[in-house]
């Protein structure tokens, strides 16, 4: 069964006939050729396709595309403006926070989603004080916040100094 | 004319940004499944539930059906392939089962999701033959294969080995096991195949566009010209991806059938546990005997490992042991079972990792039975030859590293007796291990220069980045090489349009596309001189490199770790894991620290957490995803201080570099297992060390 919904990915609007049963990320990947958010394991279970649905994080291989008709979605390639790269990327390329950079669309989306959570004061596993006014993002937090995103190259050492800075631009 | 002048270098060994960053970090840099092509089918495989016997019928009536539906393959319908010699590749070309999830069809339809649908609904009856699937110690079918993986001899012998034995003040004999592990590269295997007026393209997820070129080719019977592997990215390999696997022969073959239109097959995560090569699981006897003032006098290494039966793969599990250190006796062999399983292959120093985390946990055991500081023993065992060879060494600097590596660590002050420090809840110790890895030279690869104009020079070779950082550490290279600055070399590889390039595997990348282009640059300025015209262009192949016959060429490294063990959970973290390295001079000091961490923590990820669980009834891997299959997390990593030693090396090539991509990996898990057993006063000798494994 299709069904026709509208999608607006970084700031452009698309309409698109979609399978019930296609993801958004494959909505995104094979119809939309927006290829950021990469497919490591289709079972939200590496975070390698993670966008911002609606401003906050999510891995899109676990969203069905029609059930998000009208959503807003950001990748990648969105956090750059005009051609300027967003703070997080910049700080992920001066870290060499990624080898092959297959996993690395989704770190940096996640950072940024992440950086949101923090600020709206969501604890985590390893915040201390749950009634804290402000959480301090210490490299532990970052190291628990950002484990939804695996990496095989193994960059986490470069990943969690390149967040540390790229939070603070 | 141009009026370049040339500069000194420099380029190589500066810490730069990689050129490839601004791709990579917004997701624009097309990996082998997002290159646009036009009108693209899915395939989506059918795979054998049996690990032995045949396929006795198929019935795809209900996938036909399916709207959408282009075609079901089977070894009934599928092309003839022109050389089955290599069984992996020949699929679908019989209808014997080796074993479980091999390819034994597949469906090709208009849209992924049908695709995947199609093939649930496709009805398969076998012929079920008894199988083996599982590694046995005491399997009476093991084998001596005739030689090892990249060449080496099966089994050596110095000394009177047994002799040494009984005569040794003080012996250890241990046996160690690791398990079977799989490579999973984040990006999974991939190709695109679009067969057009008797031209094959693949869009390949490789770590050789031309291996695979000219694999296909003669599995196809084709001329090598007639196939292009197209590889600019590729998400990570560690060995999985060196060789073409059965994969890109099932797109190949569906391509084939249904001409001018591009075949897209991703594998699945879960297929990615079969078929794709693996770590095969080891079992491993030490033996080491020593004098009294601890220098060695016997070392004997006995390797069992498994092997498929329709390809062998021999893992060269403990050549590392045959020269690290200094002994009057030694003794290696290999056994191998041959099992109806998919065929292991490369993953991440193969040979070197596993068996340099049995020789390296028995060298701490021995350390303590001796009642030497670990590094310390390892010092008094510095061999002043190669053993193996009889040559000297290039360089050696493993006592350097280890030196160095103790300050930056604070080694000093060191208490030996295990399970001697508490802090809280946590268990502390701390653990040191060698690493050491060939210097690997492939033959083969060229590299073509060419004037541009404008002060440009084009430097093309068709090798691959795998995340190793070769987009910049070759423009590096080539800028030195021909004397310009970066921003004057345009770089293009990853294809088989342009000049041959070997695999990038064995850490041999650098060193022999490297050479080529330094051999290029030198003939382009012997031809061309200083000034050259536009389009003045030549091609160089890798030289022969004559001080190999003189030198035994190696890197070394040593690491330092500490663990912590909750005192009841048993729970292993690591917060802080030390590498110094000896690996002649760095290209890019950023890019190589990041191969260094990967490697370090693949070797952490070795010893807490990877493994591969087979169900011998079936002969499957059952925890085949992430959820089950674990490798670390951020938060399983904690800060890692990596450094290296100043090594100038003027034989291993031209750069001086002795090659990074694997050695991280070598000995770390040792390094991790001998914290584990300071914390805890347990030694566990079966990877990976799991928290039950220490309840005990
Ligand atoms: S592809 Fe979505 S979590 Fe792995
Ligand atoms: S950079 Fe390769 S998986 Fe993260």
């Amino acid at each position: 069964m299709d069904a026709e919904i509208t999608l607006h990915v970084d700031g452009a609007e698309h309409r698109l006939t979609v399978d019930t049963r296609t993801t958004l990320l494959d909505a995104l990947r094979e119809h939309l050729e927006i290829i950021s958010p990469k497919k490591g394991c289709d079972h939200g279970q590496c975070g390698a396709c993670t966008v911002l649905l609606d401003g906050r994080r999510a891995n899109s291989c676990l969203a069905l595309a029609v059930a998000h008709d009208g959503t807003e979605i950001v990748t990648a390639g969105g956090l750059a403006e005009n051609g300027d790269l967003h703070p997080m990327q910049r700080s992920f390329i001066e870290h060499d926070g990624f080898q092959c950079g297959y996993c690395t669309p989704g770190q940096i989306v996640s950072a940024v989603g992440m950086l949101e959570e923090v600020r709206a004061g969501w604890p985590s596993h390893v915040t201390e004080d749950l009634n804290v006014e402000e959480i301090v993002l210490d490299d532990d937090e970052i190291r628990e916040r950002m484990s939804g995103n695996l990496c095989r190259c193994a960059a986490y050492a470069n990943i969690v100094p390149a967040i540390r800075e790229g939070s603070e631009r | 004319m141009s009026t370049t002048t040339r500069t000194t270098g420099g380029a190589i060994g500066a810490s730069l940004d990689r050129i490839d960053g601004p791709q990579k970090v917004t997701g624009t840099a097309p990996y082998a499944y997002e290159h646009h092509v036009d009108n693209p089918l899915y395939l989506f495989p059918i795979r054998s539930e049996i690990a032995r016997g045949r396929v006795t019928g198929i019935d795809a009536s209900a996938a036909e059906a399916l709207p959408g539906m282009v075609t079901v393959i089977t070894h009934e319908n599928a092309p003839q392939l022109a050389d089955t010699s290599d069984r992996e590749l020949a699929i679908l070309q019989s209808d014997e089962v080796a074993f479980r999830g091999q390819y034994i069809g597949a469906v090709i339809a208009e849209t992924f999701e049908v695709a995947r649908h199609a093939a649930g609904l496709v009805e398969v009856s076998y012929d079920e033959e008894p199988h083996e699937a599982e590694l046995r110690e005491n399997d009476s079918d093991l084998y001596t294969p005739e030689q090892l993986n990249a060449g080496f001899p099966t089994d050596t012998e110095e000394g009177d080995v047994d002799e040494a034995f009984s005569s040794a003040a003080v012996t250890l004999d241990e046996r160690y096991t690791t398990p079977m592990e799989h490579n999973n590269p984040m990006e999974p295997h991939t190709t695109i195949a679009l067969w057009e007026t008797g031209n094959l393209t693949l869009y390949e997820s490789t770590q050789g566009a031309h291996p695979v070129q000219r694999t296909v080719a003669q599995v196809f019977g084709l001329d090598r010209n007639r196939v292009r592997v197209v590889a600019p990215y590729v998400g990570g390999g560690f060995g999985s991806k060196g060789l073409p696997h059965a994969n890109t022969i099932l797109a190949a073959l569906a391509a084939r059938m249904i001409e001018g239109r591009p075949v897209k097959f991703a594998l699945t995560r879960q297929q990615m546990f079969t078929g794709v090569g693996y770590r095969t699981p080891t079992i491993q006897r030490i033996q080491l005997g020593a004098d009294e003032e601890g220098h060695l006098t016997a070392i004997d290494h006995d390797v069992i490992e498994q092997t498929s039966k329709i390809k062998e793969f021999a893992e060269q599990t403990a050549v590392a042991t045959r020269s690290l250190y200094a002994t009057q006796s030694r003794r290696t062999t290999h056994r191998l079972a041959a099992l109806d399983v998919p065929v292991p292959s490369w993953m991440r120093a193969p040979g070197e990792a596993p068996g340099m985390y049995a020789l390296e946990a028995a060298m701490d055991e021995m350390a303590i039975a001796c009642n030497l500081d670990p590094i310390e023993f390892r010092i008094r065992n510095e061999p002043e030859i190669d053993a193996e060879t009889g040559l000297p060494y290039s360089s050696r600097n493993l006592v350097a590293c280890l030196r160095e590596g103790a300050k930056r660590f604070g080694w000093k002050d060191r208490d030996p007796s295990p399970r001697a420090r508490q802090e809280g809840r946590w268990l502390v110790g701390t653990g040191v291990a060698s690493s050491t890895y060939p210097v690997f030279r492939l033959p083969g690869s060229r590299a073509t220069i060419r004037y541009e104009g404008d002060g440009r020079y084009a430097v093309e070779i068709g090798a691959a980045d795998i995340g190793t950082g070769a987009w910049t550490a070759l423009i590096q290279i080539s800028a030195d090489a021909i004397g310009v600055s970066i921003e004057d070399i345009n770089l293009r590889i990853g294809d088989t349009t342009f000049p041959f390039a070997s695999v990038a595997g064995g850490s041999s990348g650098i060193t022999v596309w490297g050479s080529a282009i330094f051999e290029a640059a030198r003939v382009f300025r012997e031809r061309h001189g200083e000034n050259p015209s536009e389009g003045d262009e030549v091609q160089a192949r890798t030289p022969d490199n004559p001080e190999t016959e003189n030198y035994a060429m190696h890197a070394f490294g040593a690491y330092f770790v500490e663990a912590r063990v909750d005192v009841d959970t048993c729970e292993v973290r690591v917060p802080r894991m030390a590498g110094v390295f000896a690996v002649g001079r760095i290209i890019n000091a950023k890019t190589a620290r990041s191969q260094f961490i990967g490697g370090m923590t693949m070797g952490l990820s070795m010893a807490l957490h990877e493994e591969s669980l087979v169900d011998g009834r079936f002969g499957h891997v059952v925890n085949h995803d992430f959820a089950e299959y674990h490798i670390p997390t951020n938060a399983d990593v904690g800060t890692m201080d990596i450094s290296w030693i100043d090594e100038d090396d003027p034989y291993v090539n031209p750069m001086g570099s002795k090659g990074i991509g694997e050695i991280g990996i070598v000995g770390s898990a040792a390094a991790v297992a001998n914290a584990v057993h300071h914390a805890t006063g347990v030694r566990v000798r079966d990877l990976p060390i799991t928290p039950d494994k220490l309840l005990r």
